[in-house]
Order: structure tokens, then sequence, then C-alpha cells
């Protein structure tokens, strides 16, 4: 089969392929030039923004787990005058849809402001709202914990930009259903998920965490079926595209997602392990569809039968 | 830095738990410079997951050597690797020593943190270095006929003085060193403790940290130091730091 159709489209974003690397895998891309042909990928989704400069949690930030690894990084960043000086020019040369995360530290202001200014650089293609990160509204719980909050800040900002907005959503969460109907209500044209699951590590020779700000968030292949079930619960009740991820590996995983309602994966930690997986993985998919004679990868979305 | 499959070319034990293997990486020997690091797969399961680091321990025109303490599964792993079978390398990664030849030139190594140093000795052998090898024990003391052989002073304490002299390295350093330049390679307690004496006399260190690695290829951020200058990536502005930067 010759003509195989990956392109898909998010919003008013158009993908030559549905794969995506995860915000706070793949640094501002800079990094993987050693590794892969970036061009291939679908797009890039940045490490988060702020609108100033964070240094992030004290170490230790990382430890592996069984099939898994743990992360309280912090949302370090260099703050968003010295992305758009020192990073977004290398982006903005890939030609590949850059779709910039954002979030914000205490205020919905820090989002507007934000967003303000990411709506006039042409060469931002999509904002991922990160409202699954610790520390931002409500204090003690994530934007993403809440429905009332998601559906408040997401169309705050809906009526700022009429750029793709993805909203990237918390499993740790009685129903991801509500939460990701919330951002459609509020006028997402998509959701992310999901971010990592909430987790803890000890070492018990000197009982301590393995990392220094105890708590932390748990990704890789440990997390994918709980990954999975989220993205096929959406998305039988959703109308927006689903970006999948949640320890995707190899293009099996990838395809997982997919049938279960993805219109689009992304890529986190086996960037770390594998920084040239995605490109494999675009491959993959594209032999299982020429496999099972399936011309177009849209067919394929929620395609799960039950 | 590249990701390329390499072939192992042999994989010994030395003594105790500690091994040497020997790997077919052309690239890699052309472009490392001493303190550098390779990033290596270990297992196509996910256990372990990640990968893991080991410092170069030595170069030649093709071959790169490493030198490794079976401590947990991924080194548990490496040891049962069979010459012949490839591996998945990145490297070599990070900023490596700041060398320049000439004298006064003194290489300090705590346990396995002469692994890298031995490749360091190597280049700079013409400026006869001195080389001091500390541990717990004799048996932890390493590499010390290979550094005697490149003609260096060579120089042992133990902490229960089964070899060399008894006590912390550093009290060596202290009854040998008064100037020239230190790189040295250790533990976090010994490294920390050379910074102090380095600082004492105002001499130069050059200081290379190890800590856990989730990336190695500076995208993950886990891996950062407190240095002066804000945290830094032990992957990528690492692993060799100024130890008048690094803040404990």
């Amino acid at each position: 089969m010759k003509n195989i159709n990956l392109s898909i489209e998010i919003g008013k974003l158009k993908l030559k392929n549905p794969v995506l690397v995860c915000s706070g895998t793949f640094g501002y891309a800079e990094e993987f030039v050693d590794f892969i042909d970036l061009k291939k990928l679908g797009a890039i989704v940045t490490k988060t923004i702020t609108l100033k400069p964070r240094i992030g949690n004290l170490p230790p930030r990382t430890c592996e787990t069984p099939a898994g690894m743990l992360n309280s990084i912090g949302l370090e960043n260099p703050g968003l005058e010295v992305f758009i000086k020192e990073k977004l020019p290398f982006l903005k040369k890939l030609g590949v849809p850059i779709i910039l995360s954002i979030a914000s530290e205490e205020e919905p202001q820090e989002f507007i402001e934000l967003v303000t200014r990411l709506d006039k650089i042409e060469e931002v293609a999509a904002i991922e709202l990160n409202i699954s990160c610790p520390n931002v509204k409500g204090r003690k719980h994530l934007i993403s914990q809440d429905p009332l909050a998601t559906k408040e800040i997401v169309s705050e900002i809906r009526e700022i930009t009429k750029k793709t907005l993805i909203t990237k959503l918390s499993p740790n969460v009685t129903s991801i259903v509500e939460i990701a109907q919330a951002a459609q209500d509020g006028g997402s044209d998509a959701v992310s998920l999901i971010n990592t699951l909430s987790g803890m590590s000890i070492d018990v020779d000197k009982r301590i965490p393995k990392i220094a700000s105890i708590s932390a968030g748990l990704s890789g292949p440990a997390i994918r079926p709980v990954a999975v079930k989220m993205v096929w619960d959406t998305f039988n009740k959703i109308k927006i595209p689903i970006i999948g991820m949640g320890g995707i590996m190899d293009a099996a995983s990838a395809l997982e997602f997919i049938i279960a309602g993805a219109s689009a994966v992304a890529i986190g930690t086996a960037n770390f392990i594998n920084p040239k997986v995605s490109e494999e993985i675009i491959l993959g998919l594209k032999e299982y569809l020429e496999r099972n004679k399936i011309s177009n990868i849209k067919e394929l979305v929620g395609s799960l039968k039950v | 830095m590249k990701q390329l499959a390499a072939k192992l070319i042999s994989n010994k034990k030395v003594k105790g738990n500690y091994w040497h293997c020997v790997i077919d990486a052309p690239f890699i020997a052309k472009k490392a410079s001493p303190g550098q690091f390779l990033n290596i797969k270990l297992s196509d399961s996910f256990d372990p997951l990640l990968r893991r680091p080991f410092s170069i321990h030595n170069c030649s025109a093709k071959k790169v050597e490493i030198l490794y303490e079976v401590l947990g599964k991924g080194t548990q792993i490496l040891s049962q690797k069979k010459p012949g079978e490839t591996l998945d390398i990145i490297g070599p990664i990070g900023k490596g020593f700041d060398y320049k030849a000439g004298s006064g030139q003194i290489i300090v190594a705590g346990g396995m943190g002469v692994a890298p140093l031995v490749f360091l000795a190597k280049v700079l052998a013409k400026s006869k270095p001195r080389v001091f090898l500390g541990a717990r024990t004799k048996e932890q003391i390493l590499c010390a006929k290979e550094l005697k052989a490149l003609g260096l002073y060579v120089e042992v304490s133990t902490d229960d003085g089964t070899a060399g002299f008894k006590g912390k390295i550093t009290e060596l350093l202290r009854n040998n060193i008064s100037s020239g330049m230190i790189y040295a390679c250790g533990p976090k307690a010994m490294l920390k403790a050379v910074a102090e004496f380095s600082s004492g006399l105002k001499i130069p260190a050059q200081l290379s940290l190890e800590e856990h690695m989730s990336c190695a290829i500076g995208v993950c951020l886990g891996c950062v130091v407190k240095t002066k200058a804000g945290l830094k990536r032990v992957c990528k502005e690492g692993p060799v730091f100024n130890a008048a930067d690094l803040i404990w």
C-alpha cells in the first residue's frame, strides 16, 4: 500500500503525523539534534515556560522505580524573555509545529500575560496549558483537579487567543472525564492526557525520601495502563481530540493509545532511554497501517472492538 | 555525541566486584576527552528502565574502556555481557577535565573514582602528574600498577592501613602537597574534603561528580548540583566542576 496517510488535525493545527514529544522530556529540542531528524516529528511540545525564570526544586529530583521513574523538577525554566531570545530562534528554524507548554505560578493573570505575548509569535503553533503542575491556583489543589477552575481558566485564555489550545490534565483525580469535559466547555481545542501520577519512593537504609521534595510524578511504562484507560474513558465522553501519553515506549504502545481514542500521541520518558524513539514510532505506525491495509490513521482512532 | 551500537571486545573481572570492559567504538575513542562519560542501555526490558552512566576509563585508536563496580541490577547485567555482544551507547557526554600539560599536576582518586583519572593520567603522562589513590581498604585500591607503568609517582592511602598511608587521602595530600592543580574523582564526602583542602591552600581543583541521571543529555534537569551560579546539570555543565564553584 502506497498512500498511507498519517496526518491529523488538532484544532487549527495540521500535523503530518500524530507523534509528538511530551513537555519536559525534550528540552527545547536543540539537545536532540545529534540523535534524531527533528523535521520528522509531528510536533514538538516544549519544556514548560513560566513568565519569570524558575530555579525549580532542590536535588535529588529524579529516581528510577519499577518500570518507571519519579521526577520533581519543579518547572525549572529560564522564563519567557530568555526563552524568546535564546530558545525560540532554534525552534523557529525547524519547520515543525511548536506547541508551547506554559504554566502559571499563582495567579491566572500570569497565564493571561503569557498567552497575550505568545499570541503575537507566529511560530508558536499552539499552546499547551499545563494546569496539572503543583502550586498553582487553588493552592492545595491543581487547577486540573477542579472542573470549575479548569473551565474558568480555559475560557479566560480562549477569549484572548485564536491559537490552538491544548489543556494538559492530571490523572490524580476521581474522574478525568469531568475535567476533560470542563476543558472542552471552556473552549479547549484538545486535551493532553495524562500528566504524571503522584508517587514517592524511599531509601530504606537511610529512611529518607529518594526525591528531595518527597512527593514526585511517576512516568514510564508503569503508568501506561492507567493512561490508556483514561484515554478510553474520555474518548467516549468528549468531542475534542485527545493527545495520549503515559509510558509510550514503541509503536505498539503508541497504537494502544490511538485505538483507545487518542488522535495523537506524545513520547515522554522513552526519549531519555532512546532519543530517536519518536522517529522509530512514526515508522512503526506506518508499517502497522500497511500491514493491516489501513490507508488513514484516523480510521484507527478509537477503533477498539468491544 | 552520538547514539551508536558498539561491539563488546572484552569484559573481565579485575578483582572483587570490579570489572573492566573494552568496547569497539572508534567515533567515541576519537572524540572523547578525560572526564567525559558514556550512557549505556543495558536491558531491552524495563528493569532497569534507564540507561546507566559510566566514565571513560581509557581510550585507544578505536577502543573505549570502562572500569566499573558491580553494585546494582544495571552493572550486574553489564558484567554478564559477553564479547561480541552489542551495546547501545550514547557518548562521549559532558564537560571533562580542563587539563594543561606542565608541572604541578596532582591526580586524586577515591576508590572507583580512579576510573576516569587513568585516562587523564595517560594524557598527562609526559607532565608526570603525581597520583594519590585512596580507599577504605587495600581491596578497593585500583589501577596502581597501570599508573606506575605510565612512569608516574603513585601514593596510596587506606583508612584501615592495609595498604600505604593509614588514614584519609586528604591527610596524605596535606603531607605532600602545597601547590599545583588537583584533578579528583571519588565519593562525595571525599570530594568535599578535597575541595576544602584545595581552598585552604588556595590551589585550584577540578572535581568530577556523580549524580543519578535519567537522560544524561541535558533535558530532564534531574542531575543538578548546587553551584555559586545556581543549579547546574552534572551531565551537561559537568561532570567536572571547579571546586571553588560548588556549594556543598
